[in-house]
């Protein structure tokens, strides 16, 4: 077999084991709204953990971050604050989301911000902002997953019918099995992306410069700008350190409608305040991207588009298997957090929009919707 | 409707905030290198594990005072 014909046989196995799982999540539920968005409000704290760390951590985390690390350096360090700081926030307000979301059987954060204020208006607004919103993250999502399948099959496969062939698994497994199918893939996907980045955190700088530290001393020596703030940048300094890490710290968990109504899957507010503890962890993934977007400063300098930097350095170190793993594990970050974002959008234009402007009454929703 | 939050468990949260965010012009530089990772990435990835403990303690003095109510579920 060729190498790239290996490569796409493990990409291709562990998607289809990904969407095997979100097929089976759903299985022997009765399917209702309530089940389908917010899993019954029944989740522990390990599955609020799953979902939660399974629509945080996006290609963003994978290409992103690392292409943060290659092109503008030092600044790349918000993203591990931003994430830490926009845990400690949730530990004090998602629990409160909560509490109202049982009380008054809230699914979306249009529910909550109509219950609130006691406006159909500013519902059907949130709703609105909320739903284009989502568009261009699913998009984001898709065009990652499109340039990782590519990159990792050694263009065995193109960046469309890779789409396509994600769309179809993702719609599949919402649709049959809901929010419970986006908990479960992330347990495959998070186990998967958290190997890949120890993996490749360590193995490239091995490979390039026989270690980590010695991949920094030669960075810190070649180009000692770098690695701090501005980096190579001329104004991300340290006042858009801390405004854009305030900002987004403090926006970033209840404004975006999909981590908002995570928050209703959780069986206790407890839950969601123990997850809290625990969630800033994961954010350790993000230093093993960051040491692969270092190393690629000078393993192979010169990419015009910093967000092909890790794959770039990954194909030019490891061995074609290898890169199928890496291609797996990129497409179901891809997919999972697509799976939770189509899912909300879905909800909030079945049950805020479409529901309020259009629908006859009698329609029992919670059945047809699912 | 709502318990807020109690001081004593803010108080341990704003730890973080000073430490990762606000401070940033104290601890961003490249030496002294430790365990081989610059000064600022070494600050950050301690200040997660940090943070997570500040939290540890938030949730005791929370899941305290909620318990004491009978509304842990």
């Amino acid at each position: 077999m060729s190498s790239s014909g290996i490569a796409l046989t493990i990409i291709f196995a562990i998607i289809a084991a990904g969407a095997g799982i979100g097929l089976l999540a759903g299985a022997h539920r009765k399917m209702d709204l309530e089940q389908w968005t917010v899993g019954g409000r029944g989740f522990g704290a390990v599955l609020t953990y799953l979902l939660m760390a399974g629509e945080v951590y996006t290609t963003f985390s994978f290409l992103g971050a690392s292409g943060w690390a290659y092109s503008r350096g030092g600044p790349a360090l918000y993203i591990m604050a931003y994430l830490t700081l926009a845990y400690v926030v949730s530990f004090f307000i998602l629990p409160q989301i909560w509490e109202m979301g049982r009380k008054y059987g809230l699914q979306t954060e249009a529910d909550f911000f109509g219950r609130r204020y006691g406006s159909k208006h500013l519902a059907a607004f949130v709703c609105v902002v909320g739903m284009a919103f989502l568009v261009p993250y699913v998009q984001l999502q898709l065009t990652g997953l499109g340039i990782i399948m590519e990159v990792a099959s050694s263009e065995g496969i193109r960046r469309t019918p890779a789409m396509v062939i994600a769309v179809v698994l993702v719609a599949s497994f919402v649709l049959v099995s809901g929010v419970r199918a986006v908990a479960w893939v992330s347990v495959l996907k998070d186990a998967l992306m958290v190997l890949a980045a120890i993996a490749i955190g360590i193995g490239v700088p091995y490979v390039h410069f026989g270690g980590v530290g010695k991949m920094f001393a030669a960075l810190a020596h070649a180009r000692p700008a770098h690695l701090t703030m501005p980096g190579a940048t001329s104004n991300l300094g340290h006042t858009w350190y801390i405004s854009t890490v305030l900002l987004t710290s403090l926006g970033f968990f209840y404004m975006w409608p999909h981590a908002f109504a995570a928050s209703f899957t959780a069986k206790s507010g407890d839950t969601l305040r123990r997850n809290a503890v625990v969630m800033p962890l994961y954010t350790l993934t993000l230093a093993f991207v960051f040491f692969t977007g270092f190393t690629a400063v000078l393993a192979v300098p010169g990419l015009r588009n910093g967000d092909m930097a890790l794959l770039t350095v990954v194909r030019s170190t490891f061995p074609a298997w290898f890169l199928g793993v890496i291609g797996g594990a990129g497409a179901l970050t891809a997919m999972a957090p697509a799976a939770i974002f189509t899912l909300t959008a879905a909800t909030l234009f079945a049950k805020n929009l479409y529901r309020p402007l259009f629908a006859r009454p009698t329609i029992r929703w919670k059945h047809s919707l699912a | 409707m709502f318990k807020r939050p109690s001081l004593g468990a803010i108080l341990p949260a704003l730890i973080p905030f000073v430490a990762m965010c606000l401070s940033v012009p104290l601890w961003d530089r490249v030496e002294p290198m430790l365990f081989g990772i610059p000064f600022n990435l070494f600050w950050l990835i301690s200040w997660i594990v940090l943070s997570s403990l500040c939290l540890f303690g938030s949730y005791h003095l929370e899941a305290g005072r909620h318990k004491k109510d009978g509304d842990t579920r």
